[in-house]
């Protein structure tokens, strides 16, 4: 896997195939960087390429235009094979003006392609940017192979007859650009010009002039001969199928609609707007003919409450918030403890403490969704992976959250939630079924023995599952209360009695505990010869499995797996965890699955750390891996 | 489905009540079994919520089904129900505590969405369960555990807050009065939408006799305003009377103005500000307090708006299509 830095003296318009590319957009937070990444993402999708992608913006809408602190870029790695993560580092980047090129330009690969609207370097952006003299002037050629673009007078001049005006005309200057790229990498412009003409339908003049800019790009490439060499990266051989192209935030919201079907349930997404997992709520509320109610509360607590509301009143209840608001909502979530109820709370996980950095990416929500409420209140944790397996592992959510009668926490994180990757889809026929019946009668069904008495018992137990029984308001004879006082076992009425509070939060715990025995076993990739172990969680995923590959191919073996399950941890964790001499744990925090290893199975996890904002790149967890063997 | 029949004692549970003896809980609590007796309603219908404190306890004994959740929360997780079940009827019980200091973020938030709820606030100007301190609606100047010099906060007049939260049903009863408590339940019972009451409760062991001006012999026929729907606002046997002047307000002596000054009570008037202004008359139950609805207004109500907006969806793209959603995106095909 070499770089695809071409020959700086190849033959023009060489095409050149290669197996892989890592591109990224950078430009102020204004010029459209993030439409731009995901259409050349899109395009390159149907083309049949495998890809991932890495945006990244500022917490600010419009942070002061020309600065360092609004520049937005948007990575995408596309490859002819099966990749695991947008690439550690860029083989071509476009840089819509100083700002972008000062902030990315340390990570493009030496030799590599980079592209840049010439008139946006004038005195007055690369004063914002810091720049006391024109880069494009001091020698940038002579480490990449630069392709000079005057994006906006050849924008100007493609859209003049569009009917765009005044400051919308520069708005389709992403379009040249990815014009350019579609040239630069032989990527279809069929699927962006549908994509425009479905986006700005009601705005003909929008359409026109976009479709004008992207045509104006890819030419301005080809009569120019902006570059020697195009490249060109052939379909990926993925799994048959049809595939879409998704972010973790929308697989979630999908999934949330999809498990609500399988639980014969309606659905209710009650939650505050908080970055990064707004864009849930935006999807499920698109989506009303579904049934899908979506409540915008008042705060993250009203929020949990109306959840609690609804599940209380049988509904598939959901919320979503990230770190802040699960620090809000834990009141809440110990009386959805106590009494009970099923719902599953989405944690989009963000650079914290506080506000931290909104938009950027950290794991360290890990012991708050753990250990975050008041008394003994356990719960299931359940962790996505990638964008796709969000998807799945939303239904699984709600599959425990109704079978065990308890709220589950399913964390995501700004990784998972913002890229994308192809979504080999599911046949909808074949999801599962994991409706569960509500009491009707004061006899319930797996509920215990009938009690002798004619008074219905909410909290007489299943005795397989220990969970209680559903019976929710409207069904006749069920009158019954609950709340965050102690209840008696069985009966559910309030006991203050010291062997009762005992035994009640022994079930609780034992009901949570016992879920183990429900979930599959953590999948171990092993190696011939392989004494460590990678063990990693949440969007650590993709950088963990390619570093392994990496390894692989030079002849190391390395075992890996990834926890989604993380309370209860799978039965077979300790087994795992012992047959190996090192179990290396790569996390976005400080060390909270290592240190919930640690004490669970008295094993010496080894950790590596990051809490820059950003994923693992690749390569950091491929030479940590390289340290300890060398340690050894 | 013919309605049921049912005795006060069918709404009771066989949980016993905890509340101190004497305490105005009581009183409100037969007031509203007796009422749910006869409101035709089957009990399995019928959700109570609340949040933490004395009345809080409420659900627990009534046979309905009930929700004791967290302190100040019940608006917010009543509010869940209601705006997915327009089958049931759901009724808030809360305090001057709960409802106006904890929870005063989800009180004014569900008073203006208008969902189907009845909140009773209880007002007893104490807070009970923690034993004796004060509360946002206790008088300026109040001695309790926490303020033994005197509480310095300026207390909420909970009408006022009410109305200024855009609340389309606003009253206020005394646990003392059954006969109006009932009706005032009645009333907000048949209120499409949100409807707010304050119910002046006697805390007789924190804070007696904090209603006496309303309840006293003398006391009461003195101070004792009720609003009726229609009829011109007088009180005390009738001596005085209100009118509006410069936009509040007044108490007058009737004989001193002509009768067609007196002010008529209009509930369902759109415009908030007369019913403002009789709401300031008093800041608590000193002197001459109103008891009635001030305001009764027909609103859309959340639920059916919400309820609504997921028919004309299907009826605009038909019944959510699962595979059809997946592939909304665009799809691609591998061989």
């Amino acid at each position: 896997m070499e770089t695809i830095a071409p020959p700086l003296d190849a033959a023009p318009t060489d095409r050149r195939t290669v197996d892989k590319i890592v591109i990224r957009f950078a430009g102020d937070s204004g010029d459209g960087m993030q439409v731009a990444g995901s259409r050349f993402t899109d395009a390159s999708a149907y083309f049949g390429n495998d890809l991932s992608t890495l945006p990244s913006f500022p917490a600010e809408i419009r942070a002061p235009a020309g600065t360092l602190p609004g520049v937005s870029s948007f990575q995408v790695q596309i490859a002819d094979y099966d990749i695991l993560t947008a690439g550690d580092a860029p083989d071509c980047l476009v840089a819509m003006n100083p700002a972008a090129l000062r902030t990315n330009l340390s990570d493009l690969r030496a030799g590599g392609t980079l592209i840049v609207n010439t008139e946006a370097f004038d005195e007055r952006n690369l004063l914002k940017a810091g720049y006391t003299e024109n880069p494009l002037e001091t020698g940038l050629a002579e480490k990449y192979r630069v392709i000079e673009a005057p994006m906006d007078s050849l924008t100007k001049e493609a859209v003049k007859d569009s009917g765009v005006t005044g400051r919308d005309v520069l708005r389709s200057k992403n379009f040249f650009a990815l014009g350019l790229l579609g040239w630069l990498f032989n990527r279809p412009l069929q699927p962006t010009v549908d994509w425009v003409e479905t986006k700005f339908v009601k705005k003909p003049s929008v359409v026109a002039a976009n479709i004008s800019a992207l045509r104006a790009g890819w030419n301005f490439g080809e009569t120019t001969e902006a570059a020697k060499t195009t490249f060109e990266v052939k379909p990926a051989a993925l799994r048959p199928g049809t595939y879409t192209n998704v972010t973790g935030n929308t697989a979630l919201a999908w999934g949330l609609i999809a498990a609500a079907q399988c639980a014969k349930l309606p659905l209710f997404y009650g939650t505050y707007p908080i970055t990064p997992a707004s864009d849930i709520l935006h999807e499920l509320s698109t989506h009303k003919n579904f049934g899908v109610r979506t409540f915008q509360a008042e705060d993250e607590i009203a929020a949990v409450g109306a959840v609690i509301g609804a599940a209380f009143s049988g509904n598939l209840a959901v919320t979503g918030t990230s770190g802040p608001g699960l620090a809000l909502k834990s009141e809440a979530v110990s009386l959805a403890i106590n009494t009970e109820l099923p719902m599953i709370l989405v944690d989009v996980q963000r650079a914290g403490p506080s506000t931290g950095m909104p938009t950027k990416v950290e794991q360290a929500d890990l012991f708050i969704a753990m250990f975050g409420r008041h008394g003994e209140a356990p719960l299931p944790i359940i962790a996505i992976p990638t964008p796709s397996e969000a998807f799945d592992l939303t239904i699984e959510a709600a599959r425990i959250a109704l079978k065990y009668m308890t709220p589950v926490i399913l964390l995501s994180d700004n990784h998972v939630a913002n890229s994308s990757e192809p979504w080999l889809l599911p046949d909808v026929d074949k999801l599962p079924d994991i409706s569960i019946p509500f009491a009707i009668g004061i006899k319930q069904n797996g509920h215990g023995p009938a009690n002798g008495n004619r008074q219905f018992l909410p909290y007489e137990r299943n005795i397989e599952t220990f969970a209680r029984p559903w019976a929710i308001p409207g069904t006749p004879g069920l009158e019954h209360r609950i709340g965050g006082l102690e209840k008696e076992a069985v009966t559910g009425n309030v006991s203050y009695d010291p062997d009762n509070h005992q035994l009640m939060t022994d079930t609780r715990a034992w009901k949570i505990a016992n879920i183990a025995n429900d979930i599959p076993p953590v999948e171990v990739r092993h190696e011939e010869g392989a004494e460590i172990l990678v063990l990693g969680w949440g969007s650590t995923f993709g950088a963990i499995r390619a570093a392994a590959n990496r390894l692989r191919l030079k002849d190391k073996a390395i075992a890996t797996a990834h926890l989604r399950y993380l309370n209860p941890f799978p039965a077979n964790l300790g087994e795992v965890l012992a047959a190996y001499r090192t179990v290396l744990v790569p996390e976005l925090n400080s060390g909270q699955l290592r240190q919930l290893l640690r004490a669970e199975f008295l094993v010496d996890v080894q950790g590596l750390n990051k809490i820059a904002g950003e994923p693992f790149k690749v390569s950091e967890i491929e030479t940590a891996i390289l340290d300890l063997m060398e340690a050894s | 489905m013919t309605a049921p029949t049912y005795s006060r004692s069918d709404f009771q549970t066989d949980q016993e009540v905890r509340w101190c003896p004497g305490c105005g809980d009581y009183t409100i609590l037969a007031a509203v079994q007796g009422f749910m007796a006869n409101l035709g309603v089957a009990r399995e219908r019928i959700v109570f919520v609340s949040g933490i404190g004395c009345s809080s306890r409420f659900p627990y004994y009534m046979n309905t089904y009930g929700l004791h959740s967290i302190h100040g929360r019940a608006p917010a997780i009543a509010s869940g129900i209601a705006a997915t079940r327009q089958d049931l009827s759901v009724w808030v019980v809360t305090g001057d505590g709960d409802g106006l200091s904890i929870g005063g973020n989800h009180l004014i938030h569900a008073l203006r969405r208008n969902f189907n709820l009845k909140i009773l606030l209880f007002n007893n100007q104490i807070y009970g369960l923690t034993k004796g301190q004060y509360s946002p609606t206790s008088e300026q100047g109040k001695q309790t555990k926490s303020t033994p010099m005197g509480s310095v906060d300026y207390p909420f007049n909970p009408i006022s807050l009410a109305l200024g939260a855009e609340a389309s049903f606003v009253a206020r009863t005394i646990d003392m009065d059954r006969t109006h408590t009932t009706e005032i339940l009645q009333a907000a019972y048949e209120h499409q939408g949100t409807a707010f009451i304050e119910i002046y409760q006697n805390c007789n062991v924190f804070n007696d006799k904090a209603f006496v001006q309303l309840t006293g012999k003398e006391e009461r026929a003195i101070n004792r305003i009720d609003l009726v729907h229609g009829k011109p606002i007088t009180f005390a046997g009738g001596e005085k009377a209100i009118v509006l002047e410069d936009g509040r307000a007044k108490i007058v002596e009737t004989s001193s103005v002509d009768s067609s000054r007196i002010l008529v009570h209009d509930e369902t008037r759109s415009d908030p500000t007369v019913a403002f202004a009789l709401s300031r008359l008093s800041h608590g139950p000193y002197g001459p307090t109103p008891l009635g609805i001030f305001r009764k207004l027909s609103r859309p109500r959340y639920e059916t708006a919400m309820s609504q907006q997921l028919i004309d969806a299907q009826a605009k793209r038909g019944p959510g299509d699962l595979a059809t959603l997946l592939s909304s995106a665009g799809t691609w095909d591998v061989k």
